[in-house]
């Protein structure tokens, strides 16, 4: 009988978009951290893993967990500063960006709506998916993602031009 | 920007980084070792006789296997037989590799290296641990491995725990041969047997 392949094929098949993933919910700073827990967190759960279970949305699920973790073990090192969600986009062109302005704008999303976009758009899981992994209805996911979408288009464009200003003031 | 460009160009926006991912992946094997859920641990290693992949317990060495019995089909077997908590992780396969290299530069006669027999059992086991018994160099046949074993009589059972030894080249099994000369069957063919006697011929 065949059952579960070697956790080494689980790692080659979605660890590229779990790391995606990771990078769009945290940013590039905290998401090797979060990488890692999350894959070392599913090789000790494995052997317990339903034969039948979609193992992405397992990945996705715990990684989103542990973004969880990061963000409060961030946010408690933090010096809270004022920063209102339409300022964020701009603030996180800090160069910190992967791959410019694109991600600085995902960065700059309300939690919902990042993960929203990020499990959705990213990792490919259906609304349903997504909303059993971050709570609520999968309606309320499907708005979520067309809200951040809309987001993004309204400051993806415009980020370049942002950047600048940031870099002359900076 | 086109509304339906921007799920691509978020795709974009995150791409690909190897690098990262191979980095990450290694520290992911360092972790596994160090909290002790790394139940097999792997690496191949290019010999004369072709690729070889090398698998370890923390017991031990429990299988090398030819690339002709197929690296992914023998991985999911230690999947379905040890366990699925494996990763390529080489760390645990230094000793083993190392010692192979010695093998086959001919600088090195015989194995020190913990084993985990699991994957054998029974009178195959019995056979299989006498076969260091026959020398580098040296050949033995079927009858002669069967008598060691304590069973003089079980010619053929004695043959297929030679065919079956899930740790070839470390158990010499490639010295077991029909006493008529022929060359006898080989997880790794009669050119890989072949190979291997020469090898310890000239060495």
């Amino acid at each position: 009988m065949t059952g579960k392949q070697p956790f080494e094929a689980v790692v080659t098949q979605h660890g590229a978009t779990v790391l995606r993933v990771c990078r769009a919910v945290l940013g590039p700073a905290d998401a090797d951290d979060a990488w890692s827990e999350t894959f070392l967190s599913a090789m000790k759960a494995y052997a317990d893993l339903r034969a039948d279970a979609n193992v992405e949305a397992w990945l996705v699920t715990i990684a989103h967990r542990k973004a969880i973790d990061v963000t409060r073990a961030a946010a408690r090192r933090a010096i809270p500063v004022a920063e209102t969600p339409d300022t964020v986009a701009a603030d996180a062109a800090d160069g910190s960006g992967l791959d410019g302005d694109l991600a600085d704008a995902v960065a700059g999303l309300p939690a919902k709506q990042k993960q929203a976009v990020a499990y959705h758009y990213l990792a490919g899981l259906p609304y349903a998916d997504v909303a059993d992994i971050v709570g609520g209805s999968a309606d309320a996911v499907r708005r979520a993602a067309a809200d951040g979408i809309a987001t993004l288009r309204r400051t993806y464009p415009g980020a370049a031009a942002t950047k600048e200003e940031t870099d002359e003031r900076g | 920007m086109n509304a339906d460009d921007l799920p691509s160009d978020l795709a974009r926006a995150f791409p690909d980084t190897p690098g990262e991912l191979r980095r990450l992946h290694d520290r992911l094997a360092a972790a596994a070792e160090r909290d002790g859920i790394l139940d097999v641990a792997y690496r191949t290693v290019d010999s004369p006789v072709g690729p070889l992949l090398l698998a370890a317990t923390e017991a031990g060495l429990v299988r090398v296997a030819y690339a002709s019995e197929g690296h992914d089909t023998v991985l999911q077997a230690l999947a379905d037989r040890i366990s699925p908590r494996i990763l390529d992780a080489p760390a645990r396969l230094d000793a083993p590799a190392r010692e192979l290299d010695e093998y086959f530069a001919g600088r090195r006669r015989s194995f020190d290296l913990p084993l985990d027999w699991r994957l054998s059992a029974g009178f195959r086991r019995a056979v299989l641990s006498h076969l260091p018994e026959v020398g580098y160099g040296h050949t033995a046949s079927y009858a002669a491995v069967a008598n060691l074993a304590g069973h003089p009589k079980a010619v053929r059972a004695a043959a297929t725990a030679c065919a079956t030894n899930p740790l070839p080249v470390v158990v010499p099994c490639h010295r077991v041969i029909y006493s008529d000369g022929r060359i006898g069957r080989y997880l790794g063919g009669p050119d890989a047997k072949r190979t291997l006697l020469a090898l310890e011929a000239t060495a």
